[in-house]
């Protein structure tokens, strides 16, 4: 009677899980077959009834169905789970396909140069300011030691603006450096002063692959009681080694400015050839990057401080140089065409 | 500057390899330039000299010439006119390099037969040789040259090419580098010294001289040679101007050349016999005088001009150009050679006035001593009664109205040590000084001393000036590195930056790409940003000497440059274009620099085509543009209003003005359709344009945090049938205005058949929310039944069915 009972379950059993086709209707078959409430359960609770012999025989066999019951949902859950691991890849994406556009701009390259410059200087205390961009020939040549006729200033070839005074100078130009600023922050602030000036820049300049009229510059300050020439070389050096990074070699050799005395050309090792002198470097193995040196005496005596007191040290450098040798960029007109082919490069 | 390491050898024995000469000159302010090696290829090729001349068998042109070399002889041919016997010459032996003197190419020369005749070498002319262009004939060597020996020995040379800093012109000259190799090396400067021999009559009965402007020409000096006669020059002098790129001429403009490569004084010589009345006069230029200079030009002299005139008209342009009727020629018997020193602020402004510069008005508009035109012109006399058979009157002419006397400078060990950081001993600060001539005197202070400046030192005048030389002479790479002390300047903040900045992010996160675009423009790129074509506002700020009508007017507007970047990256980009830039404007003022005005400019264009496989992009329109400037002003927490307006470069009525509080702070809007066709765009072109001083002074005050409710939120959709001009800010600012309404966004705006016709409808969500507790169904009905009402009665607004 249970034997019958059982052979009847067991063909019903298979006969249901051979239609089961995904892991939740296995599930429920699992509930019907194997669960508390199943026949099979209440076969085996029954067992209990009856008579001993019969009871040997039939729980041998229901203990018997139990396990090929588990043993066979194990192997259909398997089997199960492989087809579904195969489904979904055969559903799997093409993971090379591109990716949504996120809409981003970048930064023209100078403004990201400049913004390196004005952070390594902030870092050493410098603050940043500015100044007009047309100025007053004072401030431009003579309050920086260049009176008019000053064989310095053939240096700056300059961009006057149409006007002229009553007296019929004409003293108003784009300023050819930054640092005029360097006046400008003397006249208004006493010392202790440490700034830095970034802007642009303006030269009477016919353009090529290496000219361009309208360029940017950094300009630095420091003024107070002793400050040295050896200061300034601890700047300058600490800032190339933060810019081009520890490897590069610095030089620092005498030049002439003339608001500056003395005065210094900063210089670092050529990147193309490591000193042993290429084109880039025009054969000398170094490339020149700051113009630099201590404050001249008569600059400070014209805004008011006494040189015998303070002493300071200036120094300037052109922008677009700096990515020009880091990128490789052979031809700086590319910076203000602002061909965008160009610029989503940095 | 060039200059010839063998004619440097000539005043200082230098024992020092080359790199370590260029190095420390470098090192020291006399930049090394460039460097060229003379004779470098000069294998095989000796100096030999000509012991016969004889016929060629086989042709008239061509000779057969012997040269003697020492150990051996050797017969080659030879079509070269001037061939005599006794001369010293460069052969060439079959292998040597040479320039081949027709072509120009470096050949190897082979053994050839010529004419039937076999020659195994060549005599060569100096543009064989790589010297010189010269290849009339060949090059003859002072007797003195050692035959046999390479003439790379005997010639070759080293020439450097110096990079003179403005402030020292005596370096413009062999003597004065020679005293910088001492200085920074070591040595003896030997200068030879000069020695003439005089005639018995006076100077002073040949020719007077006047300074009529003292203040031009505080010294002017001259002496006079009689009986000269012009040729050219010897070889070895020619030589040496060749080495340093000058033309030679003739003995006595070589000579006045040469002096001035050697001692940095440039010096002119007169035809004495041209000049009129025996009577020189340096004065002002008249109004109007005009004068044919040796380069055949004639020129119209400015009155602030310094001449050399004789009783009659200018014969030079003082320190930048001689006339061309006192040029010395092949006729001229007596020379005054004049040695002068003027006003180096004159001379520049003549030479740039005139825009004539020499090699003279170079080094006088540099400023130089005024000790040297003595020294210079003992010099050139010597060499001229050595050199052209002439005979030199007694003394010199010395008019000397500048004399000055040259103060020393006091300096010490503390200041030295305050500008460099560095100790640097007394001792060792006057033994670096004296090494550049200077003369150190002890004074009462201990740890000071009493510096005269050398004669020939111009460019010092102060201590920082001494200080510099000393630490040039120490090496600037001996200084030791420091890092700036305490204090630090208090800190001035500048808003601008932090708002520039703040606003390039901004711009960046939404997509543009920035651009830098010139500061100066056209007239006619400026006034196609007006529909008309036409200028509006005050005239710009105009440069006086632009270098092209391109370049020539201060931009009034940022519009202009981004406007023109855009057209050109339509022609190559498919995707739309969003540009933006940071910059300056310039706005006239009467008297005074221009205004300088912070501006913010940014133009988007549509796509054209950019395809993608997800499907289309979003269209461009005027609310892509406007949600950049709400993003922009909400990120700087300002609350901004639009309303229609805009301006002259927009599309009528979709423009729109921006406001910040009663601030007109910029405008936004579709680039009106002549303003896209005058600057060549495609497609639809949105501009935005803010005044950066005006957000800046209207930029909020401090943040507050707002706390977030903790009670749930409740939603609800809401459809309005509105009549058409009904804005969309006046319902928005109704429902907004209500406390518990937390949020409202349209999600729906229709106009159409489904409305009746001048109406229309806005879908929006509406956001319910207390600080305080959670809202029941009754409130928020209340409350909503509240705005309808006040939508209604002020609006005439009504829930859509």
């Amino acid at each position: 009677m249970v034997l019958n009972q059982l052979e009847e379950l067991t063909s019903r059993a298979f006969d249901e899980l051979g239609k089961v086709t995904n892991l939740e209707e296995l599930e429920a078959w699992r509930i019907r077959y194997l669960g508390r409430k199943s026949s099979l359960i209440q076969i085996l609770r029954l067992l209990a009834t009856l008579p001993l012999e019969d009871r040997r025989v039939a729980g041998a066999r229901a203990n018997e169905v139990k396990k090929t019951f588990e043993a066979r949902l194990a192997e259909k859950k398997t089997s199960l789970e492989l087809a579904a691991t195969l489904s979904l890849q055969r559903e799997s994406l093409d993971v090379t396909l591109p990716g949504e556009r996120v809409l981003l701009g970048r930064l023209h390259p100078t403004t990201q140069i400049l913004d390196e410059i004005c952070h390594i200087f902030q870092d050493m205390g410098f603050q940043v300011v500015e100044g007009p961009e047309v100025e007053w020939e004072y401030y431009n040549f003579e309050a920086l030691n260049m009176p008019a006729d000053h064989p310095a200033r053939d240096m700056f070839a300059t961009l006057w603006i149409d006007f002229e005074t009553e007296a019929g100078d004409r003293p108003m130009l784009l300023r050819t450096h930054t640092s005029p600023v360097q006046i400008r922050v003397m006249e208004k602030s006493p010392p202790p002063i440490r700034i830095i000036a970034p802007g642009r820049v303006y030269r009477y300049e016919a353009t090529d692959a290496t000219h361009e009229w309208m360029f940017y510059q950094v300009e630095g300050l420091a003024v107070d009681r002793n400050i040295t020439l050896a200061d300034l070389k601890g700047t300058l050096f600490e800032f190339a080694r933060r810019l081009f990074g520890k490897e590069r070699k610095c030089r620092f050799r005498c030049d002439y400015f003339p608001f500056v005395e003395p005065g210094v050309e900063v210089a670092i090792d050529c990147f193309v050839c490591g000193g042993a002198g290429c084109r880039l470097c025009g054969n000398s193995g170094w490339i020149e990057i700051i113009g630099a040196g201590m404050v001249h005496p008569e600059v400070l005596r014209r805004v008011d401080i006494d040189p015998e007191v303070y002493s300071g040290f200036a120094f300037g450098m052109g922008v677009e140089r700096i990515p020009i040798l880091r990128y490789g960029i052979d031809d700086i007109r590319l910076f203000y065409s602002n061909d965008v082919r160009f610029l989503r490069q940095f | 500057m060039k200059v010839s390491f063998r004619w440097l050898s000539d005043y200082v024995d230098i024992s020092a390899p080359l790199e370590e000469v260029t190095e420390r000159l470098t090192m020291a302010g006399l930049e090394v330039g460039g460097m060229q090696v003379i004779g470098a290829g000069w294998n095989n090729i000796v100096v030999g000299k000509i012991v016969g001349v004889d016929a060629h068998p086989n042709a008239d042109r061509l000779r057969l010439v012997t040269v003697e070399l020492g150990k051996q002889q050797s017969t080659v041919v030879c079509g070269a006119p001037n061939l005599t016997i006794g001369d010293n010459v460069a052969f060439a032996h079959v292998g040597a390099q040479l320039i081949e003197g027709d072509s120009g190419e470096v050949i190897q020369l082979t053994s050839a037969r010529i004419r039937g005749v076999v020659s195994e070498g060549m005599v060569c002319s100096e543009k064989e040789l790589g010297i010189s262009d010269r290849h009339e004939g060949i090059m003859i060597l002072p007797p003195e040259a050692p035959v046999g020996t390479p003439l790379s020995e005997y010639l070759g040379d080293t020439i450097l090419d110096l990079d003179i800093t403005p402030n020292r012109p005596d370096c413009l000259s062999v003597i004065g580098v020679a005293r910088e190799i001492v200085a920074v090396l070591g040595g003896r400067l030997s200068i030879p010294e000069i020695h003439c021999e005089e005639l018995e009559s006076a100077i002073d009965s040949f020719v007077s001289v006047e300074i009529a402007d003292p203040d031009l020409c505080p010294r002017y000096c001259a002496s006079l040679l009689t009986e000269v006669k012009v040729g050219s020059s010897p070889q070895w002098l020619q030589q040496r101007l060749l080495a340093c790129g000058m033309r030679p001429i003739s003995n006595i403009v070589d000579i006045t050349n040469y002096v001035m490569l050697e001692y940095g004084q440039p010096l002119h010589a007169f035809d004495y016999d041209r000049i009129h009345g025996k009577q020189i006069i340096v004065r002002r230029a008249e109004k109007g005088e005009t004068m044919t200079a040796l380069d055949g030009v004639e020129r119209t002299l400015g009155q602030d001009m310094l001449v050399i005139a004789d009783k009659e008209r200018v014969i030079a342009i003082a320190g930048i150009m001689g006339g061309l009727d006192t040029e010395v020629t092949a006729n001229t018997t007596s020379v005054l050679i004049e040695s002068a020193n003027f006003n180096q602020a004159a001379i520049h402004r003549g030479s740039v006035n005139l825009r004539l510069s020499s090699e003279a008005s170079l080094r006088f508009e540099k400023g130089l001593s005024r000790d040297l035109p003595v020294v210079a012109l003992k010099r050139a006399t010597e060499l001229m009664l050595e050199l052209t058979g002439g005979k030199v009157a007694k003394g010199v002419i010395d008019v000397y109205p500048g004399k000055r006397q040259v103060e020393p400078i006091l300096l010490s060990a503390a200041e030295v040590k305050r500008l460099l950081g560095m100790e640097v001993g007394v001792s060792e600060i006057v033994r670096t000084l004296e090494l550049l001539g200077f003369g150190c005197e002890q004074t009462e202070l201990p740890s000071s001393v009493r510096v005269n400046v050398p004669w020939w030192r111009t460019d010092i005048s102060c201590t920082a000036d001494l200080v510099e030389e000393v630490a040039r002479i120490i090496g600037y790479d001996n200084i030791p590195t420091t890092m700036l002390g305490a204090p630090l300047p208090e800190h001035e903040s500048v808003p601008m930056l932090a708002l520039r900045r703040k606003l390039r992010s901004i711009l960046v996160s939404c997509g543009f790409q920035e651009v830098l675009t010139y500061s100066l423009t056209s007239l006619e790129v400026m006034s196609r940003i007006s529909p008309e074509l036409q200028l509006t506002g005050a005239v710009p700020v105009k440069v006086a000497n632009p270098m092209s009508r391109d370049h020539e007017y201060l931009r009034t507007s940022l519009r202009t440059g981004l406007l023109s970047v855009l057209a050109r990256n339509q022609k190559y980009e498919e995707n739309g274009i969003r540009l933006f830039e940071i910059g300056k404007v310039f706005l006239p003022q009467e008297k005074d620099l221009p205004q300088e005005k912070e501006m913010l400019c940014a133009v988007l264009s549509s796509s054209q085509g950019g395809l993608s496989w997800r499907g289309e992009a979003e269209p461009v329109d005027f609310f892509s543009a406007k949600g950049v400037v709400e993003t922009l002003l909400s990120r700087l927490e300002l609350a901004a209003s639009f309303e229609t307006g805009g301006d002259e470069s927009l599309c009528p009525g979709r423009g729109a003005d921006i406001t910040v509080g009663n601030d007109k702070v910029g405008v936004i809007g579709e680039l009106h359709p002549k303003v896209s066709e005058a600057f060549e765009l495609s497609g639809t072109a949105y501009l935005i344009e803010i005044d950066l001083d005006k957000l800046e002074s209207s930029a909020g005050g401090p943040k507050k945090y707002e706390p977030i409710s903790r009670y749930p939120s409740t939603t609800r959709d809401i459809a309005l049938l509105v009549d058409e001009p009904i804005t969309h800010e006046q319902v928005y600012d109704i429902v907004k205005g209500f406390s518990l309404v937390d949020q409202v966004a349209l999600f729906d705006l229709y106009s159409g058949e489904q409305v009746s016709v001048g109406k229309k409808s806005f879908a929006f969500r509406i956001v319910y929310q207390s600080p305080t507790h959670t809202l029941t169904d009754e409130e928020v009905d209340k409350v909503q039944q509240q705005i309808l009402d006040k939508l209604a009665r002020e609006l005439g607004a009504s829930l859509r069915a």
